[in-house]
């Protein structure tokens, strides 16, 4: 894939503008940038897979696509130690608590991509009783991939907007993505657990 | 062949000159430390790359590529996000020892790794009882285990440490009567006198058929108690999804992470320390120049060369064999690795006893 | 099927006939036990395999249709059965006691129709939660959000099950017990654990490391697939099949317009037939491929997983070259299939047939033969012929345990009379006999392919069909042999251009519920192993 095509972002064209403009310190701004090296070249996904989206993701992992390369092959079981949830597959309302716990389980820095058309929009169950339209309305999103399932490519083009969007992340100061996952938790309250603490 | 004792004397005597001896062994110790952490932090992050490398070598795909030549910095990416990943604190749970487990698994790895010979005089102390002293420190790993599965109050953990409790106390057994096999064969305890008694052989042509089989019973042992595949019950992802750390978040995660790789150079340069003669080059009796040639290669460069061989074959292990189940593991070491065992070390005490060895 | 109907006439005077696709028996639900227990137990009928329950919801009255199958005799019977009582408390007696995966199938009907079936011990919502409001496939249901929102807190949970009996004076009693011991250490598995091959959950007793119950819970991909069928027309239908078992989308396709073909009357061309079958046995050689690859993963050998990913690329690529998708294709459609072959396809798939025995082998030398691999699985969750057809254990794992099952062989359809191919059935019962039949499946799937591939007729791949398809009215039930079994279709129609009653018939579901019988007793690792050689797909039970 071409650079130019695959920095063709304007969301995240747009944040890098709104940051430069803030300005940043020298020894803050570069000790971010070794941090974000780190981190965006370093995402392991948690063991999740609903339906048909996640046996692609199998299908990533293996030798044809081999994810390793980026490493993310690190595939966590446990959400404590995964960095993101990659919703491959419909989430329906029995899954959806269970969903946003999991969520809630992850460690912070945690990103979530929505994967294939249910998981962004309900996809061809939309008529459903029982599909959650969406899980924008469970837990913040930070890449969709669509498709249904999307192909491999696909999903390796999904996560690897997602490195790029960790990258310009600010670690010290105005974290520009927690600012609107902590708007999210606000609109989106669990009796008993408060999220700002 | 170059002697790093050397070296280390050199250090000393230039340190007396300006400090009084105290302060001159407490520099050094501090400066040992360092290394010593270097060295474990540096050596562990090798091996989780190099775990992942021949992984992929093994499913016929690439592995890391991306981040530095051949991946290389992948395994430093990862330290540094899991470095400032948060750390989880959870209700309900005992706070101290939660926060204690990692340590002790850590700890225990690094004692018994600064035991190690590393090359020709480069080892921290050498004293008597030092394979002793090695076995003790990596039981203590057990314990952090337990203590992390108990204190998470989580099932899974909970049931993942009694696992590694009953198997590592049960394959320690292994282990010692295996290297009890080589020790008695040494005829010493102390790790520089094992190694040197190596010089014109290595013991596992010198001990032959005892020493092959203490050798294949160290390698399956040592494997079980690294909690390796095919004996990872006590993290198996498909039953325990992780095991007695699933509760484990950040750099505590980090610690059992990096112990687990370490462990494994741990076992491997035991085995190498025990069998095939440490940082000891490969020798012929009576081939002087090929033994010659031998001896330019650094006594460092064939330990760690032997210990990542071996590790090497471990690993394969793992990317090869299912997993075995609990009963299956236990009755494997009580019906099978302990009476070959016990009946070993009475083979390699008639052949010392009556010469048959080389 | 003349001798049957008289047999029951005689004994059941208020049984109604009706020769339809199948013949229907209509009795009233107070002689229903009775007459299932006739049907399974005398020798000449010998219906001793329940294949599914189709709740039913005629507006003015509720009720179910059972059908079976004999597997001595290869003969089929459907019984209707119409609920007694009003609409809030509909009741059927319950058949649980004769067909172990009656249980399953009943508490399924109540958790869609609300029906109570009396004597059932777990009569539990199967899919939604407890607090669901409504029985959504009633005809009435009320499909406002508002109703049922998505919930955002953690779902209420009930250590409690109930039980309807009937006492002495014949009315109805609400009866609760303990799913578990009191103080028994359960274990949560699922929804979101690497060995349930999706969202499967399991509540597990367990003593040490010994399994003593298991309950299993499903419904976490449930996503109304036969309500939104019933809102759509016969040719929107279709597209959901691939997204029930992803794996055997083609044979599941196939069913679905093999059933609306036969009500519509519809003719296939013979091109098309082939085509169908080949593509069958391509999804059945890449599912199995997957089987061995992630059974293998769960028992923790990982590395053969990338092995069989190898071959499963490769048909993928076959298809993808073909049907346009990876996955779901959408390929099969009402009279034929949607697009012709690929220029390249003969050719691709003389490549595959020519590396996939070699590969076959490779499989074997590294992983059946291993030692800790057959420690593993043999004798590990045996299953008896007769449970396997009481619990309607169908597809590869029933072939496992003796019961000769194969729909290609017992009921013929498309091409598949006219080739040869051998069925694979073995007696052990346990994991290894049913890794094993997948293992050989493959094999005979690779000679059906073979035989086929040279002889594919030109002419048309799609017969003529109407633009707004209606179908008549009456029902109708197909079989076919998915990758896991015997995945079945019922459609019922009431003369408009979508279904008034699409039930889908999974063979997955068999496969979840009969874990709890498996299980007992063994070690959790071995309900991995179990979990793993069943090979069930959540989404396929869930619908």
């Amino acid at each position: 894939m071409p650079y130019d095509a695959w920095k063709d972002n304007e969301y995240i064209e747009k944040l890098v503008k709104e940051l430069r403009d803030s300005g940043t310190n020298v020894i803050i701004g570069s000790l971010d940038h070794l941090i974000n090296w780190g981190r965006s070249n370093s995402i392991w996904p948690l063991t999740f897979a609903t339906s048909c989206c996640g046996i692609e993701f199998v299908s990533l992992g293996a030798a044809r696509f081999d994810m390793a390369r980026f490493g993310w092959e690190v595939a966590r079981a446990s959400p404590r130690q995964a960095d993101f949830i990659m919703v491959a597959g419909t989430i329906v309302h029995r899954m959806a608590p269970v969903l946003r716990r999991l969520y809630d389980q992850l460690a912070e820095p945690k990103y979530v991509i929505a994967c294939g058309g249910c998981a962004i929009s309900g996809g061809p169950f939309r008529k459903s009783y029982h599909v959650a339209m969406g899980i924008e309305d469970i837990i913040p999103v930070d890449v969709f991939v669509p498709g249904c399932p999307p192909r491999p490519e696909a999903m390796i083009y999904g996560i690897m907007q997602l490195s790029r969007k960790i990258k310009v992340e600010k670690f010290f100061g105005g974290v520009n993505r927690q600012e609107k996952q902590e708007k999210f938790l606000e609109s989106h309250p669990i009796e008993g657990i408060d999220d700002n603490k | 062949m170059q002697d790093f004792s050397e070296l280390t004397a050199f250090i000393h005597s230039l340190l007396t000159q300006f400090l009084p001896e105290w302060a001159a062994v407490t520099v050094e110790c501090v400066i040992i430390a360092v290394c010593l952490l270097l060295a474990y932090s540096l050596l562990a992050l090798f091996y989780i790359w190099f775990e992942r490398k021949v992984c992929a070598a093994f499913q016929c795909r690439l592995g890391p590529n991306r981040v530095g030549p051949w991946g290389l910095l992948q395994s430093i990416a990862d330290m540094f996000k899991i470095l400032i990943k948060e750390l989880i604190s959870l209700k309900h749970t005992d706070k101290f020892l939660f926060a204690l487990a990692p340590y002790l698994v850590i700890l225990a790895s690094m004692l018994s790794f600064a035991v190690l010979p590393w090359g020709n005089g480069l080892q921290i102390i050498d004293f008597n009882i030092g394979i002793f002293f090695l076995i003790a420190c990596s039981s203590i790993g057990v314990l952090g285990i337990l203590l992390a599965g108990w204190s998470s109050n989580n099932k899974f953990t909970l049931i993942g440490a009694l696992r590694s409790g009953a198997q590592m106390v049960s394959y320690e057994l292994s282990i010692g009567l295996s290297i009890l096999t080589m020790v008695a064969f040494a005829g010493s305890m102390s790790i520089g006198d094992i190694v040197n008694a190596q010089a014109n052989g290595w013991f596992i042509f010198t001990g032959h058929i005892p020493a092959v089989i203490a050798f294949v019973i160290y390698l399956i042992a040592g494997t079980a108690e690294t909690n390796r595949g095919p004996f990872d019950l006590p993290e198996a992802e498909s039953e325990l999804t992780a095991g007695y750390h699933t509760e484990y978040s950040g750099i505590h995660f980090g610690f059992f992470y990096l112990a687990e790789y370490l462990n494994l150079f741990i076992v491997s340069g035991v085995a190498a320390l025990m069998f095939f003669g440490g940082w000891m080059p490969f020798h012929i009796n009576g081939w002087d120049s090929f033994n010659q040639v031998m001896d330019y290669i650094p006594s460092v460069i064939w330990f760690i060369g032997k210990a990542i061989a071996l590790s090497f074959v471990i690993i394969w292990f793992k990317w090869t064999f299912p997993r075995l189940r609990i009963d299956q593991l236990l009755s494997l070491e009580w019906k099978y690795l302990l009476p070959i065992n016990l009946a070993n070390l009475v083979l390699m005490v008639c052949c010392i006893v009556y010469g048959w060895h080389f | 099927m003349a001798n049957i109907q008289e047999k029951i006439a005689k004994l059941f005077p208020e049984a109604a006939f009706e020769e339809a696709d199948t013949l229907t028996v209509t009795i009233p639900d107070a002689q229903w036990h009775e007459l299932a227990k006739t049907l399974r137990d005398d020798a000449e009928m010998a219906f001793d395999y329940l294949v599914t329950i189709v709740g039913m919801d005629w507006k003015d009255s509720l009720g179910c249709i059972y059908y079976l199958d004999s597997t001595t005799h290869n003969t089929h019977i459907a019984v209707k059965v119409i609920a007694t009582g009003d609409r809030e408390t509909p009741y059927i007696h319950s058949v649980s006691d004769l067909y172990a995966i009656g249980c399953i199938y009943e508490r399924e009907v109540y958790d869609f129709f609300g029906i109570i079936f009396i004597g059932n011990p777990d009569m539990r919502r199967l899919f939604l939660s407890i607090d669901w409001k409504g029985f959504p496939l009633r005809k009435d249901y009320d499909m406002n959000p508002d109703i049922n929102p998505v919930p955002h807190e953690n779902e209420r949970q009930s250590d409690y099950t109930y039980t309807y009996v009937e006492d002495a004076d014949g009315k109805i009693v609400k009866e609760e017990k303990r799913v578990f011991a009191e103080d028994d250490f359960v274990v949560n598995i699922g929804p979101q654990h690497p060995a349930t091959h999706g969202v499967l959950r399991f509540r597990t007793a367990v003593d040490g490391e010994t399994i003593k119950k298991i309950d299993v819970y499903m419904g976490y991909i449930h996503r109304g697939v036969e309500k939104i069928c019933e809102m759509d027309t016969y040719p929107q239908t279709l597209h959901f099949m691939d997204r029930l078992d992803y794996f055997s989308a083609h044979p599941y396709h196939h069913c679905l317009c093999m059933c609306i073909e036969k009500a519509a009357g519809i003719e296939v061309p013979r091109r098309a037939q082939v085509i169908r079958v080949i593509m069958d046995e391509l999804s059945r050689i890449a599912s199995h491929c997957l089987f061995i690859g992630t059974f293998c993963m769960d028992l923790g050998a990982t590395t053969m997983l990338f092995y069989t990913l190898r071959v499963r690329e490769q048909i993928l690529d076959i298809m993808d070259k073909t049907c346009g998708a990876r996955m779901t294709f959408n390929y099969e459609t009402i009279g034929g299939v949607i697009a012709d072959l690929d220029p390249d396809f003969v050719k691709d798939v003389k490549a595959l047939l020519e590396i996939l025995p070699k590969n076959i082998k490779e499989y074997n030398k590294l992983f059946t033969g291993n030692v800790i691999t057959r420690n593993r699985m043999e004798g590990v969750g045996v299953l008896s012929r007769k449970d396997a057809i009481s619990w309607a254990i169908t597809g590869p794992s029933g072939r496992a345990s003796g019961w000769a099952c194969d729909v290609r062989k017992t009921a013929p359809y498309a091409v598949y009379d006219e080739v040869e191919f051998d069925e694979i059935v073995r007696t052990e019962g346990d994991s290894m006999a049913r890794f094993k039949v997948r293992m050989d499946e493959m094999e005979q799937s690779a000679r059906i392919i073979a035989q086929l591939i040279d002889k594919i007729p030109d002419g048309e791949i799609q017969a003529k069909v109407p633009k707004v398809l209606r179908l008549p009215q009456g029902r109708w039930y197909q079989t076919v042999e998915g990758c896991r079994g015997a995945f079945g279709i019922y459609i019922e129609s009431d003369g408009g251009t979508s279904p008034y009653r699409l039930k889908i018939a999974p063979p997955c579901l068999p496969l979840a519920a009969v874990v709890d019988h498996l299980t007992e007793g063994s070690k959790i690792a071995d309900l991995i192993t179990i979990g793993g050689s069943l090979d069930y797909i959540v989404p396929d039970m869930d619908r």
